[in-house]
């Protein structure tokens, strides 16, 4: 499939502070595109150069043959962009909302009423489309917003973490609005710091760490190159000293690496079964009560561990 | 230009979908001026004149009488609370300039033989010839003209009502016997010449150009005062909503879309200027409904709206242009209008402001508004209030160019 996307040595800088370094991958059109990264990564600067809203302080990008450099508006014609942040007026209803977001992208008359109603059927929202938008929850807002962003069908659409902070039923329903975009042609760069969103959506990944690319492939080939072994996932509450037992794992025979966040100690290990009975004997050493052990496949998570010594939700 | 209009409207709709901002726009305004309206008298007929003082005026005695003596007294006396400050011009022609020079709001000429004309002189009761005084206006101040005029005839019409119940009462006592005709007599001729007119005294009203002065409301003034100062509050309210669409996300998503910084700026730019053109029209609309006022030349007044509003645009562009943050804007702007408020003159010419404070007052909307709208409550028309016009769209050129500067300087740094 020809590509929609591509990158070459995008570079954002805020004075000697690197937001983005030397990003360069492309994206087929017809794909479901994830970066991949923890906060503070680089997906929304990104984003941002990818959508013209800032200049890049070094390399471009072409977005449907055009520079984002040089041919700004012809890129703003071809893409979607659904922020992260709700952006939408609240004292405006879904209705109003969407007739001032349809004319910004240059609807008018039967072709935006027309796209109005089926972009509320998509979101579900038709019953009350007649309604304040600050009326809604915060997942019906979340659905306005992503229609915002598909009113003009756009050949490319930006997803910039679209599931932070709404409730899981929401967070399915986008997630299922995003399959169903994609099963109707539309191409996706969708950004979280979920790895199960990723995995779950993506036909590649590409995983972001401090503004520079460290991997990039299909979910398969990100586990297999650099997944192998198990991920061992250890609660420890966070009244108990998780980094002093992350250090003791890290230094057994068999670990790769191990971190710990929030209660909880994530390590890389060769083999579950065998590291085990050490990690229980660190544990009891340091006095550290554990209170559930979980044993994972290789997954996106471990693959961002290996390859960065930290937890993806750093 | 579609999506200016676009972004402007949508700004509209929002404007008027904000409950604590119509209060802040319409209510408070109209509620302001309804309780000055009851403080200052207009809905009882009494009280003055809105707090206004100090009105200059060049008052030239040429009377020899205890009349024309009054009169200067009553000018410059504490009957009037200080609402006049005469000074003495020696000649009509010295007085005349005064005025023209745009000095005094108006100078009153009392004319030699003042007394005589009214008050019987001589054994028989007769008087000279009825009299006139002069009162020259200055265009440029149609509310202290008008309340010079006032107070010049309302003077007259009590000497006319003392001459009226003298005669009543001579004639009352012929009539009851307590006055023989033949010691009448000396009356009778002063009598029948006082009869054949209502007043011996006129007043002749010239404008430095020849317009009549309308009677004066104080609401015509307190009205506009309130508009202009609430004016303010919207424009910077507009200003707050710049920066309230950078910081909610939705400036950037407008800029995302195929429309550019110019479209999305001007869009929120008009926008204000809608806000506060509607805001001024309803309130200058429903204070004439409420108050019975009249507001003059109607294309004069849809003008000086306009341009008022544009000139306020202007200063909103430039807050929204140099803030940072909605709260900084929100805060700056209240400071800016009460301070304008100040400076135009909306609370009335009561407050005492250094002369310096006072100059400053013309880089204010406020100013040249209500200083049109006091001409045009006056009789003024158009052609009358060009100064103010010119000025105003003078100011919004400058404020609207530096805020765009500024807007140019900010977006590649911030």
């Amino acid at each position: 499939m020809p590509d929609i996307l591509e990158t070459h040595g995008l570079v954002k800088r805020y004075g000697e502070r690197s937001a983005v370094s030397d990003l360069s991958f492309s994206i087929g059109e017809g794909e479901i595109f994830s970066l991949l990264g923890p906060n503070g990564a680089g997906k929304t600067t990104t984003i941002s150069m990818l959508s013209t809203l800032i200049a890049p302080s070094g390399g471009d990008a072409t977005i449907a043959g055009h520079s984002i450099i040089r041919d700004a508006q012809a890129v703003r014609r071809a893409i979607g962009v659904v922020p992260q942040e709700i952006a939408l007026y609240d004292d405006l209803t879904a209705r109003e909302n969407l007739v001032f977001w349809g004319q910004m992208q240059g609807l008018s008359g039967s072709r935006l009423r027309q796209r109005i109603e089926a972009v509320l059927a998509q979101i579900g929202l038709a019953d009350r489309a007649g309604q304040r938008v600050k009326t809604y929850s915060g997942g019906m807002k979340r659905r306005v917003n992503i229609g915002v962003g598909l009113l003009h069908e756009p050949r490319l659409l930006f997803m910039d973490e679209p599931t932070v902070g709404i409730d899981p039923q929401s967070r399915r329903a986008i997630l299922d609005t995003v399959k169903d975009l994609n099963r109707q042609g539309m191409t996706v760069l969708y950004t979280t710091h979920y790895m199960e969103e990723a995995a779950e959506l993506s036909h590649r990944i590409g995983i972001v760490d401090h503004g520079r690319m460290i991997a990039l492939g299909t979910l398969d080939a990100l586990t297999r190159a650099h997944g192998e072994g198990e991920s061992l996932r250890l609660r420890v509450g966070d009244d108990q000293n998780g980094p002093a037992l992350a250090q003791a794992i890290g230094r057994l025979p068999g670990a790769h690496g191990a971190a710990s966040l929030d209660g909880e100690v994530t390590a890389m290990v060769t083999s579950a079964s065998d590291i085990l009975p050490g990690v229980i004997a660190a544990a009891s050493a340091a006095g550290i009560r554990i209170r559930n052990i979980d044993i994972q496949e290789p997954n996106l998570e471990a693959v961002f561990l290996r390859l960065t010594g930290r937890a993806l939700r750093d | 230009m579609l999506k200016i209009l676009q972004i402007a409207l949508k700004d509209l709709r929002l404007a008027f979908r904000d409950r604590s901002a119509l209060i802040l726009m319409l209510a408070a305004p109209l509620a302001l001026t309804i309780g000055l309206g009851i403080v200052t008298g207009r809905f009882s007929g009494g009280g003055n004149t809105s707090g206004v003082s100090d009105i200059p005026v060049a008052v030239l005695n040429q009377d020899d009488g205890q009349l024309g003596s009054s009169l200067v007294t009553l000018l410059g006396g504490s009957q009037l609370g200080g609402l006049l400050k005469p000074i003495t011009p020696t000649t009509v022609a010295e007085a005349r300039a005064l005025v023209d020079a745009d000095k005094v709001a108006a100078a009153i000429i009392i004319p030699p033989g003042f007394s005589r004309g009214i008050l019987p002189s001589g054994p028989d009761g007769a008087l000279d010839a009825p009299v006139t005084i002069e009162l020259r206006n200055s265009p440029g101040r149609p509310l202290g003209a008008s309340i010079a005029q006032s107070v010049v005839e309302e003077f007259i019409n009590r000497v006319d009502a003392i001459r009226a119940s003298e005669d009543v009462t001579v004639r009352r006592l012929i009539g009851a016997g307590l006055l023989q005709p033949a010691d009448a007599e000396a009356y009778a001729h002063g009598i029948a010449q006082r009869a054949s007119t209502t007043s011996a005294v006129t007043v002749r009203v010239t404008s430095a150009d020849a317009k009549p002065l309308a009677p004066f409301d104080p609401l015509a003034v307190l009205a506009p005062g309130m508009a202009l100062l609430f004016l303010m509050y919207a424009v910077t309210r507009g200003a707050a909503t710049v920066l309230g669409e950078r910081t909610a996300g939705t400036l950037q998503r407008i800029l995302v879309s195929p429309t550019s910084v110019f479209q999305a700026l001007s869009g929120k730019m008009l926008g204000i200027f809608f806000i506060a053109v509607s805001q001024l029209t309803l309130l200058i609309v429903g204070c004439g409904l409420l108050f019975q006022l009249r507001w003059g030349d109607p294309l004069a007044v849809a003008a000086l709206i306009a341009t008022t509003a544009l000139a306020a645009t202007g200063w909103g562009a430039l807050l929204a242009a140099i803030a940072r943050t909605p709260a900084q804007a929100g805060s700056a702007g209240t400071a800016l209008m009460l301070a304008f408020g100040v400076l135009g003159g909306n609370f009335g010419s009561n407050v005492p402001l250094p002369s310096a404070l006072s100059a400053l007052g013309a880089i204010t909307p406020n100013r040249w508004g209500m200083n049109g709208f006091e001409q045009l409550a006056a009789g003024g028309n158009l052609t009358g209030i060009g100064t103010n016009l010119a000025a105003l769209c003078l100011m919004a050129v400058v404020t609207l160019g530096i805020a765009t500067l500024v807007f140019r300087r900010t977006s590649t740094t911030r």
